[in-house]
């Protein structure tokens, strides 16, 4: 979808704000939220896609001024109410309680010592996106290639700065997770993925580009075609 | 859908009802909270990726497996696991400066790096790195790259994980791996500082 959140290349955002020094949490509420997102996960209410497209629908000027882990509690919430995991109406209930009474406790918990595992274990192994595929590669490194213009309206990695520009395909990787289909509710639909190399020149144009510079961005085998040779190409 | 701006207070009375609601349906334990916030508290962070660094550093074969297959050689250092099932190692030379973002989201390598800073999480370096790399190294992190330096800008799009080995600083032919990796800090990883000179 064509998001605020599709940020690369947008001007007037100010200079980066660098603090110091700074807490891995820099609050009680963001390490609640930060462990939500595993256990969710595990809970069945999004795959890595779909929580990236609930953090994509927030109202724009909320995303862009809400601290970072609110954009998880928005697409937990989200994913939770559309799964029938969440009523929001009862969210909305004990939010105001815990808004009127903070130090109220939490509910009693039973042990789960399953839950302990899968944290130590997902650390550990993580969670692959690799997935065989029996598709063969339609390019390979040193092919140029053009990304599709299409501006999708679900949830898709081809960022606008690089939509209809042409580059190299630096390295191949294999077969992956399709985020234009596993983020929009449907299956893994496995495609190679490739990372293309284009000039600073291509994407911004000669007179803002850095002359000296180059932008990587991995493409899946669905968002690009072979470049149309140009002109001087054709003639030689 | 309306534009909500939440003070930290409502945030944190939504997150507690929220928990509050996964832990009654058995979902969540605040004790599984507290070991998965202690493990990106005190135990992965950059420290990780030092250690593959300054070994790169000092076993030119370790360095040649590591710029092959990143996931693999961390692997061996028995380094890996979310958020970095993918790795790629770019190397920086007195030629070219590499620099990591994710302007879709916030993707990082967290087995090496940890979670990644607030800066790189927010807007503007986003925004503004893959359009312009010299001007925000210099002018937002004091890291001046001379013009002749190709910027290369890895934007993490997918589910492979860039990160930068730096350059080894001049001076410290002496120093063993732990010396080293006291050297290597998270932003040169990312990419937008050098490593420490001896």
């Amino acid at each position: 979808m064509n998001g605020v959140h599709d940020l690369g290349g947008t001007d007037g955002l100010g200079p980066v704000e660098i603090p110091e020094n700074e807490p891995v949490y820099r609050a009680e509420w963001e390490k609640a939220a930060f462990a939500m997102f595993s256990m969710t996960f595990r809970a069945g209410f999004f795959g890595i896609d779909a929580f990236r497209y609930g953090i994509e629908q927030m109202h724009p000027a909320t995303y862009l001024l809400s601290p970072y882990y609110e954009h998880w509690l928005h697409t937990i919430e989200h994913h939770g109410i559309e799964k029938g995991m969440i009523d929001e109406a009862e969210l909305d209930r004990r939010t105001q309680h815990y808004l009127e009474n903070p130090d109220a406790p939490l509910p009693a918990e039973k042990e789960d010592p399953d839950l302990l595992a899968f944290v130590d274990g997902v650390v550990k192994a993580g969670a692959p996106a690799g997935r065989p595929s029996d598709k063969v590669a339609q390019f390979k490194v040193g092919d140029r290639v053009t990304v599709a213009s299409d501006v999708p309206y679900g949830h898709t990695r081809k960022a606008k700065y690089v939509r209809g520009r042409t580059g190299e395909i630096a390295l191949a990787h294999g077969t992956f997770i399709y985020p234009d289909s596993a983020g929009n509710g449907g299956p893994d639909a496995p495609e190679h993925v490739y990372t293309v190399k284009f000039t600073a020149e291509e994407l911004w144009g000669a007179e803002a580009a850095d002359p000296n510079g180059t932008v990587y961005f991995d493409v899946w085998e669905p968002y690009i075609t072979p470049a149309k040779l140009t002109t001087a190409e054709e003639a030689a | 859908m309306t534009a909500t701006v939440r003070t930290q207070e409502e945030i944190a009375a939504r997150v507690k009802a929220l928990e509050s609601i996964l832990i009654e349906k058995g979902i969540m334990t605040t004790a599984a909270v507290d070991r998965l916030v202690e493990i990106y508290e005190n135990e992965v962070g950059p420290q990780l990726g030092a250690a593959v660094v300054a070994k790169a550093w000092t076993d030119p074969e370790f360095k040649a497996r590591l710029l092959a297959n990143g996931t693999e050689a961390c692997a061996e250092m028995g380094i890996g696991g979310l958020q970095g099932e993918d790795m790629v190692v770019v190397e920086n030379t007195d030629t070219v400066h590499n620099v990591i973002t994710c302007t879709l989201c916030s993707c990082y390598p967290w087995p090496v790096l940890g979670l990644p800073p607030n800066w790189y999480k927010d807007p503007a370096f986003r925004a503004r790195i893959v359009r312009e790399p010299r001007k925000v190294l210099g002018d937002d992190f004091g890291f001046d790259v001379p013009d002749s330096v190709e910027i290369r800008v890895w934007d993490s799009s997918s589910e492979m994980r860039y990160w930068i080995l730096p350059q080894r600083p001049a001076g410290t032919e002496g120093l063993d791996e732990k010396a080293l990796a006291a050297l290597v800090t998270r932003d040169s990883m990312i990419g937008v500082g050098a490593a420490k000179a001896a």
